[in-house]
């Protein structure tokens, strides 16, 4: 598919959507209200659990503080609602975004219990506060008027509703395809990988969930003035889950999938509360909400994918165009060849018992390449991750370009300089070979999340988008820039790490065993991109198992073993060295 | 708040933590051998209490339905899996498992209940009804997902919770129970009253804790399901199956949640749905213990037990805020506390 057909077919999906309150009945165009407000919470949801990988089950409470703020304004304190509207989005984001700062920092399933919590704790004050009419709940709220016109009619509220969805769309759509958006993708990639390109994943995703906590606003503002009563019935906890359903049923990953699922689930749930009661006489409320949850729990056993995703694949491919030439992007400045670049003095790191890495010391100079060796657990990972900050040391300085970065995060680390791939490959599968290499220039630009989902900055995203391609071209990966990486052999996904390691302009590119698992032909490659890169003048630490491998390749080599410094110099001294040689062999006759 | 009040107040707050304390252990053990954070075990609590309460007022219990239905469910399950794989050999014992059995347990509930049976065989037979429901659930819903991520099964643990919620409804209705004590005596312990029910149900917490520690420690079972725990492919390795570690785990935390429903019944009003919060504040519990440890997840409950009844003094209609809102601070020190590996990542 070319973009002019993309175009023309979501010209012609607004056109049915701005036709179909003409063609419809009364109660239709209501469903199709009530599908759009749950939209909104749901593309929410498909940011925050799809897209970032945060699994929440308190969406609901937040479209109930927007409901009840703007309830609040309009019906207790006769006030605009448009008045209510910037109440309930500034009551709900700045609850989303202590929330967030409170417990983003948890762990996997602890975050998503905590999200249980106060969804919880949420949905009790509803109904326990005096001033909001208890479990009574507050009616009386007027409709939304626009000038002299007021929303009384749900025909008439229709056009507001899906405005606002269809804007919404668009600009997620363009935010997940800018620089902050990219980095809300990489989310699910884990910490490690996020923060190794200079992304502080704690800012996405507090981002993330404050825009969920957004749209859930917007859902509950608009909830309030169309059925003109809340009550804390809506605001449950099983409507928590019910928003989760829906993002998840229309495919987490996607944001059409909000849409797709919160009408599916909503049109469901209709047809369930027509037919149950022909089925089973006086139990259909209870076998309602029985039917719904078994249908999710066979939904996520059998078609977790989603129904977006799904039809996705039967789509023809999107065709993209190259990245033109555009304008450079700025670079660092590299220090001259022999300057000395990172300098590790006596550092130690233990784990209880264990002295993982004991008193080492070594220094890089810019320019050359440098390989860490040793044994099974000789400490060679444990130093690896000191020196990008995934681990803190015990005791000792590390000191790179001149400044200590013993205790900085790992993100600082990156942006200061170092670029790092990883053993275990990291790369976002489902992410274009460009897209991946994109995320390495995250440090280099600058567009923000408003400029992003405006698309405001095209210049800048136009030089990243070129200077990514120039890096996937140094590294022979040119030719098929929108093949997902998933699809890549275990050689070329490394080599893309490269790509995407060059792409943030690194003053020390550090390789954890990038040789681990490669073929031969696929190592002789792999060592002939490095070869190439040292030409550049590039700075590279190797950590490495292979011998053959680094011997070929560096400059200098230092030894590990058991946590210490065995030795250090030359690959001809370090190859004829007896203590390196016992140590790699178990003694020499 | 006066010394006396006070006293009270932690006492009621002991006896609602020991309540706890039996669901949250339960939790734990599902949790580590299955890694199924099951919501529902407090309904399984309620459904106790419920069950109790129809076999006191001499009528068939819900449970004997739901009990029938998942069996029926389950069991044609596994046939089709068995049958699928080629095993049919299998099927007769899958067959006595999943359906012979907790039909054997619905008829001996029916045939006992013609004689009017005395209040301890009474609390028997619930226990014995309620026991088949998790490990059928296990069956229907989590082994064939057994394999996915922890917020995976979370997020399907969540939805079965309000699934049940309906079922409960479906089978035992509206009304609200509670049933006949269990003793009616009552004690001076340093001039504070004591009521026998607040004993019975310390006693029962730590008799029941005592029993599990014994299992774990000194029996063959106890040893696969710690084992089990502690690494599934390893003991996997060892001759282990996973999905019966699993089952024997249900069973145990059905008998742990079961306890605690028939001691609460008598003491507060249990609907069809007072599982849920019941389940979530032993759940909190078991989340001090870091979801992992016995003992923690037993203080943890005591906790919230204490914080629950001093609260509700403060303010009842603000206690379950209070409680909740409190968990956020836990889990922060929890995370802190606890070194995370990197997080999985489901594509």
């Amino acid at each position: 598919m070319t973009p002019q057909q993309i175009r023309l077919i979501i010209a012609a999906a607004i056109a049915c959507l701005v036709a179909a309150p003409f063609v419809l009945n009364p109660f239709s165009i209501t469903l199709l209200n009530y599908i759009g407000i749950y939209s909104l919470a749901a593309i929410g949801l498909a940011l925050l659990t799809g897209v970032g990988g945060i699994v929440s089950f308190g969406q609901a409470a937040f479209v109930g503080v927007a409901a009840y703020a703007t309830a609040w304004v309009t019906a207790l304190n006769g006030y605009s609602p448009w008045l209510g509207l910037v109440l309930a989005v500034i009551l709900t984001c700045s609850i989303a975004a202590i929330l967030g700062f409170v417990t983003l920092r948890l762990g996997g399933h602890f975050l998503s219990l905590s999200t249980v919590a106060w969804g919880l704790a949420i949905a009790f004050l509803f109904g326990n506060i005096q001033g909001l009419g208890q479990h009574n709940g507050i009616s009386g709220i007027p409709p939304i008027s626009i000038g002299p016109f007021a929303l009384v009619e749900s025909r008439q509220i229709y056009f507001l509703i899906w405005a606002i969805v269809v804007a919404v769309l668009l600009l997620c759509y363009n935010l997940l395809d800018s620089r902050i958006g990219r980095a809300m993708r990489a989310l699910r990639g884990g910490n490690t990988l996020v923060e190794s390109l200079g992304i502080s994943a704690f800012q996405i995703k507090l981002a993330t969930f404050v825009i969920a906590a957004f749209l859930g606003a917007l859902s509950g503002w608009l909830y309030a003035h169309l059925g003109r009563f809340v009550s804390p019935g809506p605001f449950e906890a099983i409507m928590g889950i019910e928003y989760l359903m829906m993002a998840m049923v229309g495919g987490a990953g996607s944001i059409l999938g909000g849409v797709v699922g919160a009408a599916i689930v909503t049109l469901l749930k209709n047809a369930v509360q027509d037919y149950l009661p022909l089925i089973a006489k006086g139990a259909s409320g209870q076998l309602e909400i029985v039917a719904f949850s078994a249908l999710f729990i066979l939904f996520l056993q059998r078609a977790r994918q989603g129904i977006v995703p799904f039809l996705a694949g039967f789509l023809p491919e999107l065709k993209q165009s190259r990245p033109q030439p555009a304008s450079p992007l700025p670079r660092r400045e590299q220090p001259a060849p022999g300057t000395l670049l990172l300098k590790v003095s006596g550092a130690q790191r233990r784990f209880g018992g264990l002295v993982a890495v004991n008193n080492v010391s070594f220094e890089v100079r810019s320019g050359e390449i440098l390989g860490l060796i040793g044994p099974n657990g000789a400490g060679k990972t444990t130093m690896f991750n000191l020196l990008t900050g995934a681990l803190r040391a015990n005791s000792g300085e590390i000191a790179f370009a001149g400044r200590s970065i013993t205790h900085d995060q790992q993100f600082h680390i990156a942006r200061s300089g170092i670029s790092r791939t990883f053993q275990h490959v990291k790369l976002r599968p489902r992410m274009t070979l460009l897209d991946n290499v994109l995320l390495g220039t995250y440090a280099r630009t600058r567009t923000g999340l408003l400029a992003g989902a405006l698309r405001l900055n095209q210049a800048e995203e136009a030089s990243a988008r070129y200077e990514a391609l120039q890096q996937l071209e140094r590294v022979g990966l040119g030719d098929k820039p929108f093949e997902l990486a998933g699809n890549l052999p275990l050689g070329n996904q490394r080599v893309l790490e490269i790509a995407r390691a060059l792409a943030a302009d690194p003053t020390l590119l550090v390789l954890d065993e990038p040789a681990a698992g490669l073929r031969r032909q696929e190592k002789l490659k792999l060592a002939e991109l490095l070869r190439s890169l040292r030409a550049d003048h590039l700075t590279m630490l190797l950590v490495e198992h292979d011998m053959e491998f680094v011997m070929s390749l560096v400059d200098r080599i230092v030894v590990l073993d058991f946590g210490s410094k065995l030795c250090e110099g030359e690959p001809a001294a370090i190859r004829s060295d007896a203590r390196v040689q016992e140590a790699y062999l178990g003694g020499v006759a | 708040m006066t010394a006396d009040i006070a006293a009270i107040l932690a006492i009621d707050g002991i006896a609602t933590g020991a309540v706890y304390a039996l669901v949250a252990i339960g939790t734990v053990l599902i949790f580590t051998v299955t890694r199924v954070i099951f919501i529902p075990f407090g309904d399984i609590a309620a459904f106790t209490a419920l069950t109790l309460a129809a076999l006191d007022a001499k009528q068939l219990p819900g449970t004997v339905g739901l009990v029938v239905v998942l069996a029926c469910m389950a069991c044609a399950m596994e046939v089709v899996s068995l049958a699928r794989a080629g095993e049919l050999r299998t099927v007769p014992k899958a067959v006595l498992f999943y359906l012979v059995l907790p039909l054997i347990v619905v008829g001996t509930v029916w045939l006992t209940m013609r004689f009017a049976p005395p209040m301890p065989v009474r609390i028997v037979l619930a226990l014995l009804l309620i026991l088949p429901i998790s490990p059928l659930l296990d069956r229907i819903v989590f082994r064939p997902i057994a394999d996915a991520s922890v917020l995976l099964l979370l997020t399907v643990s969540v939805a079965l919770h309000f699934a049940l919620v309906g079922l409960g409804l479906l089978f035992f209705g509206p009304e609200g129970v509670r049933t006949e004590p269990l003793t009616s005596m009552a004690m001076e312990i340093a001039g504070v009253h004591v009521s026998g029910q607040t004993v019975l149900i310390l006693t029962a917490a730590l008799v029941f804790s005592g029993l599990l520690f014994l299992f774990f420690d000194f029996t063959l079972i106890g040893k696969a399901l710690r084992a089990t725990a502690l690494n599934r492919t390893g003991a996997r390795l060892m001759g282990i199956r996973p999905a019966r570690a699993g089952t024997i785990a249900y069973l145990l935390g059905s008998l742990m949640a079961g306890v605690s429903g028939i001691l609460i019944a008598p003491v507060n009003t249990i609907f069809y749905d007072s599982g849920f919060l019941l389940g979530l504040k032993a759940f909190v519990g078991a989340i001090v213990g870091g979801m992992t440890s016995y003992p923690g997840a037993a203080l943890g409950a005591f906790g919230v037990g204490l914080l629950e009844s001093f609260a509700s003094f403060q303010s009842s209609t603000l206690k379950d805020v209070i409680v909740f809102s409190l968990l956020i601070p836990v889990l922060l020190w929890r995370s802190l506390a606890s070194q995370h590996s990197e997080e999985e990542v489901e594509e």
